[in-house]
């Protein structure tokens, strides 16, 4: 057991500390998705340009080729530092690492490079209506026509479908088949008329979401990944590589919020002293910290444990579910804190911390919601780890 | 970066796990609560032989040489075995004396201890003083030289097992008392948790020589407080592990409504809980001393009470087992530190 980096990890930590504080270029602009998306199409050019794009993917694709423990020291690094997110995330994270996992030759020469460029921008289509936790359900229709597939069906929850070129589509081809057995992967062209993305207002007045309906849109043979049928195996592959890449970035985002929360205690007065003087807040506090820590350790032992098997394992449910319930009792520590100034928000004059935990309470009920539910990341964890009966 | 055990530190979890579970079988835990001391010497002996009484002290001392991790692999073992065994305050005096005593006192009490024929034990909290860890009442009379002690100290671990006492005084130091010496008295207590037993010992003018006590000062004691937390966090971890373990078998066996109980997310759902909190608080173990500790503190007894829930009314008999897992876990969770005292360490260094 060695908690520490070893000299070479030091050294890899140390090249992407000076190299994102020489290069960083600031806090993203406040107003507009647009300006916010020109700002990190920008950053993924000189991530691209420096070799940490696709940090993860093999260097004949373009990528780093990067061990899983300097993965995860990049990401801890970027979320520590505050680095903006690549615009091309999704197909940073998801699109590429599919396309080179089940991918065609012509395929990966074909949509690898504009990734790691960000020049095309990916978004994924999964999550309908009626199907989300039950995502297997989806009801999204892709029918033969010559060598083309007519689809028609809706998405949502479509994070930058407005800016996508790209959907990793999920849809049904064969509806007779068993539930899980009749879904193809498709890479859908944006940029045709049976597309239309419509963004959904959140709960915090913003719109990182879509709506994306789908009216006979027409997608070529040679965009299926994976075959037709096998839909399902390469879903699962962008949900774990989703899963793996979150973990650490999560962790130091968690770390900064800790600090935020330790400073607001720290200014804030109650009770004759400051909120970090008072003991329920300090257990509560000191609480907090605690489990970040179990969630940093546990990072750690399941990326060891994955290095070791090859694959990540069902217990990275653990990592999300904790990460949520932490994500969320923060912002909540924050508004107690505040106490009657808790409701006052972004724009007011006497607003505390400029909103900033108004927003963040807000965006994180969203935590236990996103990703997969605490709910089933639950079932997940009694059925697949502790091998408990199904539910179903 | 490599967070898992070694080949060797997995071979000692895996001979502990052997070990222990053939030796501490659920009639023969039931018979050591009942009996006089809580333990039985052949046990002890097997233990010693293993290197376990000497396991994290320096090997100039007769010891093994290993370290925390090791410790903290042993304890989890022992918790999960839920072991009676005076080991772990034996481990607190090895520890004492390893890193507190002078030469002399480690020939004459460490090297013994290591080698399993010596046993010892702290006796630190003073009868109706503060529960609280390093404000200990005894005053230190002077006489000639040495001093002499008097008053009671209550929670002693193993009493009755040890051979020696290292008695706090108000001034941070520790003394070395034979349980034999004249003045000295031992009254069995009675706790919840009959598997590890606690003795109320009064000193009468008990004469301590000034060799016999430690030369280090109050702050020397937190190298072993640290470790001692450590190692009885692992041991609450042990705790956790195994009583979720027990509500998982069982919810896979026990039939209601016509399907197994662990179909309900009711009951899985809780099984998910009490895993987070095992796998938390393992990994809290090889973090810091009082997250550990915390952490631990409150899932060693949560798990096993969640563990009764599952078990439904059987779980609340005294003729299933989880009572004693139960038991076990709130004293731990109670001794050196509560949950409570550790956070506001931890509140301490990070609202610096």
């Amino acid at each position: 057991m060695d908690l520490t980096l070893s000299p070479s990890e030091q050294q890899f930590r140390d090249e992407v500390r000076d190299w994102i504080e020489a290069n960083h270029p600031g806090p993203e602009p406040e107003a507009g998705l647009e300006e916010v998306m020109a700002f990190r199409r920008e950053w993924q050019l000189k991530m691209h340009a420096a070799g940490w794009a696709g940090i993860s993917w093999p260097k004949e694709y373009g990528g780093r080729g990067a061990t899983m423990i300097e993965q995860a020291i990049f990401v801890g690094e970027a979320a520590r530092l505050e680095a903006p997110s690549p615009a091309n995330v999704l197909g940073l994270a998801m699109g590429g690492p599919v396309v080179i996992a089940h991918g065609s030759d012509e395929q990966k020469q074909r949509y690898l490079e504009p990734i790691l460029t960000g020049e095309e921008i990916w978004c994924q289509g999964f999550s309908e209506p009626e199907s989300g936790s039950d995502l297997a359900s989806l009801k999204t229709r892709a029918v033969k026509d010559g060598d083309e597939w007519v689809v028609t069906g809706q998405k949502v929850w479509t994070t930058f479908a407005q800016y996508a070129k790209w959907c990793m589509l999920v849809a049904r081809t064969d509806p007779d088949a068993p539930k899980h057995k009749g879904l193809t992967y498709f890479l859908m062209d944006m940029d045709q008329p049976g597309v239309e993305a419509k963004p959904l207002v959140q709960i915090t007045g913003e719109g990182e979401f879509n709506e994306v309906f789908i009216n006979e849109a027409r997608i070529p043979d040679e965009n299926i990944v994976g075959g037709v049928g096998n839909g399902w195996g390469v879903a699962i592959t962008t949900l774990m590589n989703e899963r793996a890449g979150l973990a650490f970035g999560a962790i130091a985002q968690i770390a900064n919020n800790l600090k935020r929360l330790g400073a607001l205690a720290a200014e804030t007065r109650v009770n004759g002293g400051t909120a970090a003087e008072d003991p329920v807040f300090r257990q509560r506090i000191a609480q907090l910290h605690i489990e970040a820590e179990t969630m940093r350790l546990n990072a750690y032992r399941g990326l060891t444990k994955t290095m070791q098997s090859g694959i990540p394992g069902p217990e990275g449910s653990l990592g999300k579910w904790q990460w949520a319930d932490i994500n969320q009792r923060i912002a909540e520590l924050a508004l107690d804190i505040e106490g009657a100034y808790a409701p006052l928000t972004r724009g007011d004059e006497h607003v505390v911390a400029g909103g900033a935990w108004q927003y963040s309470f807000l965006r994180s009920r969203a935590n236990s919601i996103e990703g997969g539910t605490t709910d089933i990341l639950k079932n997940i964890i009694a059925e697949r780890v502790l091998g408990l009966p199904r539910m179903r | 970066m490599y967070f898992d055990l070694t080949d060797e530190q997995q071979a000692i979890k895996a001979t502990a796990h052997d070990f222990l579970a053939a030796r501490y079988k659920s009639d023969r835990i039931r018979e050591l609560a009942e009996s006089e001391n809580g333990f039985e010497q052949s046990d002890w002996d097997e233990m010693a032989e293993l290197g376990w009484t000497g396991l994290a002290l320096p090997e100039e001392w007769g010891g093994q040489g290993l370290g925390i991790v090791e410790l903290a692999v042993l304890f989890e073992e022992m918790g999960y075995a839920l072991a009676p065994s005076p080991l772990f305050s034996n481990t607190i005096a090895g520890l004492a004396l390893s890193l507190c005593g002078s030469d002399e006192q480690r020939e004459r009490y460490l090297r013994p201890l290591a080698e399993g024929k010596l046993r010892g034990t702290p006796a630190l909290w003073d009868a109706g003083g503060p529960a609280t860890i390093g404000s200990f009442t005894m005053e230190p009379r002077a006489d000639g030289e040495g001093i002499v002690l008097d008053g009671e100290k209550v929670l002693v671990m193993d009493a009755a097992a040890a051979d020696f006492f290292l008695v706090a005084t108000s001034d941070g130091r520790r003394h070395l008392v034979e349980r034999g010496a004249d003045g000295v008295t031992i009254t069995p207590s009675t706790s919840i948790d009959t598997t590890r037993r606690l003795y109320a010992v009064r000193f009468d003018g008990v004469k301590v020589a000034a060799e016999d006590s430690l030369p280090a000062a109050e702050a020397d004691y937190y190298g072993v407080f640290f470790r001692l937390c450590v190692a009885l966090a692992a041991e609450s971890t042990g705790i956790a592990q195994r009583t979720m373990e027990m509500a998982v078998a069982y919810a896979k066996d026990r039939q209601q409504f016509g399907r197994p109980i662990g179909a309900y997310q009711a009951v899985s759902h809780r099984c998910a809980q009490m895993l987070l909190e095992t796998e938390n608080a393992r990994s809290a173990v090889y973090g810091a001393a009082s997250m550990a500790k915390a952490y631990a503190s409150d899932a060693g007894w949560r798990v096993p009470d969640a563990s009764i829930q599952v078990h439904g009314g059987i779980g609340f008999t005294w003729e299933h087992d989880l009572h004693f897992f139960l038991k076990r876990g709130k004293a731990n969770a109670a001794m050196f530190g509560d949950s409570k005292w550790h956070r506001e360490r931890v509140a301490d260094a990070v609202l610096a």
